[in-house]
């Protein structure tokens, strides 16, 4: 079984005249909490987009535990192993914490329109799983007092840790945050943290997009940078941070401060 | 807390009464409506049959309406041709079991047949559709509803199949053997005329289908289809196949309005293309709507609704106008339709959850509030 | 070769009724994502006030198109009116719910409008006095008549109008900065209640005069009339792109012609299985193709944003 998880070659992604990305490669290891940082707008969430299948590359491609993915549709690719949470928080509002958590549940239960109908022993069965393990997870990421609150009317951090509770249902080989930690204090970004650690000590690779310089340096074992469209650095965070390349786009010009800490 | 009462907290509907009502209460309370309904026919027949045949239809629509249900209420897919459904399953059991091709076949035969046509139609017109947005999607069911209805007049040359704007008449009834539906018949003292039999007939199919439904919404489809209505690209991202996942819907409840369409043509005995215009649609899509869109119990008052109050406009407005003005001023059947365009808009600007509204619709369509 | 070119003039005749109609419609989609299913009503309420208005002066000396004209001066303002009442009462309030509520509503609307023009003008169909004097003009085997010619000539003088008004005018900037952006031409200092209000109105008017038109060409009116027009305008729109002006003048012409066309010759093409009593089933078919095919339409949408 080789190392690398999911492993990304000569990616491009044009929007009309943009080439939003180009020629973008990297591996990611399992058990590895990988982190992509860059400037904003360096195309950081369209590879997200385009690993989760919401984009289609237009060269190159990736794959994923050994398996090419590149040109699946979304389910198909969360069906393969790689869960995610949006940048902008897309929970199911109206529906309840609990429920939310359920429906990821979705992709690995099979219970179809006549097991509901009919009641049969397995879909009962199911069902009860289904919500046992709901409630597990919400557990998990600390908000099992919140389980039959409306989503939309948690408070903000939350919120995201329910997106991440529900991206987990799925029982994700590879779980892909996008910025989990916007909007949060640093006490909560501690928490998720910690949260984090404990998912990938329970097995799961993790792919983060961040801004919380803080949060990936203690938390990211390697992060890919992104200027551009075009992947400048690749390593553990510490070495990254000192490459001039990266100062420069995050920087501009020729800075050769002190690194942000 | 135990996680079972807990999920009846949000879930609303049937569940939210029943924590609520004390058991013996409860109890009470359905035998009350159980035996209304038993008796109702006998209680209607008395007034004269019309009332029954009303009250038959009246279930028909209760019947349809929850098979839109399906795509509107649960799924959340606007479907502006849903009687197409309707008319392919009463023309089905026409052409099955009347004397215009001399075929008849039993009903138990026919029934379930014209649900798989329904079905098909469901799929095909499903298929290519389903992945546009909101309005361009009622606008495509809405065309299609009317090219049914124009082909359902028209093919009668040069091959004779629908018998054009004349219709099917001398429609079979349901037989059992000798037992046929639309004989009249004494039992125990009390006469069942071919309405009442219909009646119970539906009535207990009704359930079924009550239960059914009931059954969908709390399951694993049921929620799929209520992540799909949130957010369609979140549910994929959660690995739902959205595109199967609404045309289970679509297809469902083309079935059910298969269903309905084949009782309709036994019970009626006589169908033409005049009973599947626009404004049927319409008309099935506000029971939905005016109900309460998602809740079952919702769709089936407004249906109940909407089949009712015209007749009794009917039979209160006409002699009503005859003793003020000495004529039908107004028709009561424009009355009707401007009531109907009436409650529309006004339910949709004071109350766009419906009269029983869902707890998840109502929620949709409360004020955002500041998060 | 008689019947084709015939066919296309009868269908350029159709078409640009469609096409001012069509535009209707798609300005109203194009600024607030709303399909005004009660707009053909409009267009029908245009014939019949017509229909009153040319019926009383017909007894009189006044030169047809005088009294064709005073026709249109009485139909415009009652359909604005119309157009006007159904944007402040009905969709206004409904701005920020979601699509099915206002759609639910412009249904209800075209019922209850349907039946009030039938309380006032009667269920039966109401023909036209024929005041116009029958002049035609041979054009290539083919026979256009001058009612045609008129109803070809102020299609395109409105259509005229309203790209001048659109393009060449701050109201226009106005118009199409709010249906780009509402939000933002709010934040501009653009009035966005009074300048839908405005698109509701000039579509009114516009669907006034083409009511009076296909009035005086069919020589019928009824209170029905209009949800077939609609429907066959708003497939037109589609066709063309919807929220798109020139697509909607485009696709309403198409679609004219392919009806005009489809009429004339699906007869000889099916051997006479189908016969023209299909040709209502070709606007919706062209409906369906384009959306599943092509769902932004010939010349591409132009819808904004949806706050």
């Amino acid at each position: 079984m080789s190392q690398a998880l999911l492993e990304c070659a000569a990616l491009d992604k044009r929007f009309g005249g943009v080439l939003a990305l180009a020629e973008v490669g990297f591996s990611i290891n399992r058990g590895e909490i990988y982190g992509l940082i860059g400037p904003n707008g360096a195309g950081k969430t369209t590879l997200f987009n385009a690993l989760t299948g919401i984009y289609a590359s237009d060269a190159g491609g990736f794959r994923f535990a050994g398996e090419a993915l590149s040109g699946l549709r979304p389910d198909q690719i969360a069906a393969r192993g790689i869960a995610r949470t949006f940048q902008n928080i897309r929970l199911f509002g109206n529906l309840s914490a609990l429920d939310n958590v359920m429906i990821g549940r979705h992709v690995r239960t099979r219970t179809g329109v006549f097991g509901a109908v009919l009641r049969t022993r397995a879909a009962l069965e199911e069902e009860a799983a289904i919500e046992k393990r709901a409630l597990e997870l919400l557990g998990y990421v600390g908000i099992a007092a919140r389980a039959n609150e409306v989503a939309r009317q948690l408070p903000y951090g939350d919120q995201r840790r329910l997106e991440i509770a529900r991206a987990l249902a799925t029982e994700p080989k590879l779980l892909a945050l996008d910025e989990p930690a916007a909007g949060m204090n640093a006490t909560e970004t501690l928490e998720l943290k910690k949260l984090l650690e404990r998912v990938r000590a329970d097995g799961i690779t993790i792919l983060l997009i961040e801004h919380d310089m803080k949060l990936v340096m203690g938390l990211c074992d390697r992060v890919l940078v992104l200027d551009y469209g075009r992947s400048i650095a690749e390593g553990p965070p510490r070495e990254v941070q000192r490459d001039p390349r990266v100062i420069e786009a995050y920087l501009g010009g020729a800075a050769a401060g002190a690194s942000t800490a | 807390m135990k996680p079972g009462a807990a999920k009846q907290g949000t879930r609303g509907g049937t569940r939210g009464v029943s924590i609520f009502a004390q058991a013996h209460a409860k109890w009470v309370g359905l035998a009350l409506i159980a035996v209304a309904l038993i008796g109702l026919p006998f209680a209607l027949a008395s007034v004269g049959t019309a009332w029954v045949r009303i009250a038959n239809l009246a279930i028909l629509f209760v019947f349809l309406s929850l098979g839109l249900n399906i795509v509107v209420g649960f799924a959340g897919l606007l479907d502006l041709g849903y009687i197409a459904f309707y008319a392919v399953g009463a023309y089905a059991y026409a052409l099955l079991a009347s004397p215009h091709f001399n075929l008849h076949l039993p009903f138990w035969v026919i029934l379930p047949m014209g649900a798989l046509v329904a079905c098909l139609f469901g799929v095909l017109l499903g298929a290519p559709t389903l992945k546009l947005r909101g309005d361009y999607l009622a606008i495509v069911t809405l065309g299609f509803g009317e090219i049914v209805r124009i082909f359902l007049n028209n093919l009668s040359q040069p091959v004779n199949i629908t018998n054009g704007p004349q219709g099917i008449s001398r429609i079979d009834p349901f037989r059992f053997g000798s037992f046929s539906f639309s004989q009249t018949e004494t039992l125990l003292g009390l006469v069942f005329s071919g309405p009442i039999k219909y009646y119970y007939l539906l009535l207990l199919l009704l359930l079924l289908v009550i239960v059914v439904n009931l059954r969908l919404q709390h399951s694993r489809i049921g929620r799929a289809w209520e992540a799909v209505r949130e957010d369609e690209i979140a549910a994929r991202a959660m690995g739902i196949d959205t595109t199967s996942i609404k045309l289970l819907a679509f297809a469902m409840g083309a079935s059910f309005g298969g269903v309905a369409g084949g009782m309709f043509a036994a019970i009626q005995g006589f169908i033409s293309p005049e009973s599947f215009v626009l404004v049927e649609s319409v008309m099935v899509l506000s029971m939905v709507v005016l109900g309460g869109m998602g809740n079952v119990w919702g769709v089936v008052l407004g249906a109940v609704l909407l089949s009712f109050v015209p007749e009794l406009l009917r039979y209160t407005v006409e002699p009503l106008q005859k003793s003020l003005f000495g004529r039908s001023v107004i028709e009561p059947e424009v009355i009707r339709m401007l009531l109907f365009g009436l409650a529309l808009v006004l339910m949709m600007l004071y109350r766009p959850a419906g009269l029983l509204p869902s707890v998840v619709r109502k929620r949709e369509l409360a004020k955002p509030e500041e998060m | 070769m008689d019947i084709f070119l015939q066919q296309i003039i009868n269908g350029l005749t159709l078409g640009s009724v469609y096409a001012v109609v069509a535009l209707g419609y798609t300005m109203v989609y194009g600024i607030i994502q709303l399909i005004n299913f009660a707009h053909g009503e409009v267009v029908m309420i245009g014939a019949m006030v017509a229909f009153s208005v040319i019926t009383a002066l017909a007894g009189t000396a006044l030169p047809p198109v005088l009294i064709v004209f005073a026709g249109i001066l009485a139909a415009v303002p009652v359909c604005m009116l119309v157009g006007y009442a159904m944007e402040r009462i009905a969709y206004r309030p409904l701005r920020g719910a979601p699509r099915l509520a206002p759609l639910i509503t412009a249904i209800g609307i075209s019922i209850i409008l349907q039946h009030l023009a039938l309380l006032v003008w009667s269920r039966n169909p109401l023909a036209f006095p024929q005041i116009i004097p029958l002049a035609s003009f041979e054009v290539g085997g083919a026979i256009i008549t001058g009612v045609q010619i008129a109803i070809i000539l102020t299609s395109v003088l409105m259509m005229g109008g309203l790209t001048l008004m659109v393009y060449r005018t701050k109201l226009g900037i106005a118009m199409r900065a709010t249906s780009q952006n509402p939000q933002v031409a709010g934040l501009m200092g653009i009035d966005i209640d009074r300048i839908i209000a405005f698109t509701f109105i000039v579509g009114a008017a516009l669907g006034a005069v083409a009511g009076v038109m296909v009035g005086t060409y069919y020589g019928i009116a009824h209170y029905s009339m209009g949800s077939l027009l609609g429907m066959k305008a708003f497939s037109a729109a589609v066709l063309g792109g919807i929220g798109n002006l020139a697509g909607a003048m485009l696709g309403g012409i198409l679609l004219g012609i392919v009806e005009a066309l489809a009429a004339g010759y699906i007869g000889d093409l099916t051997n006479n299985v189908f016969g023209s009593n299909y040709q209502d089933v070709f606007a919706f078919l062209v409906l369906i193709a384009v959306l599943v095919f092509r769902p932004s339409g010939l010349l591409g949408e132009r819808v904004g944003d949806r706050a």
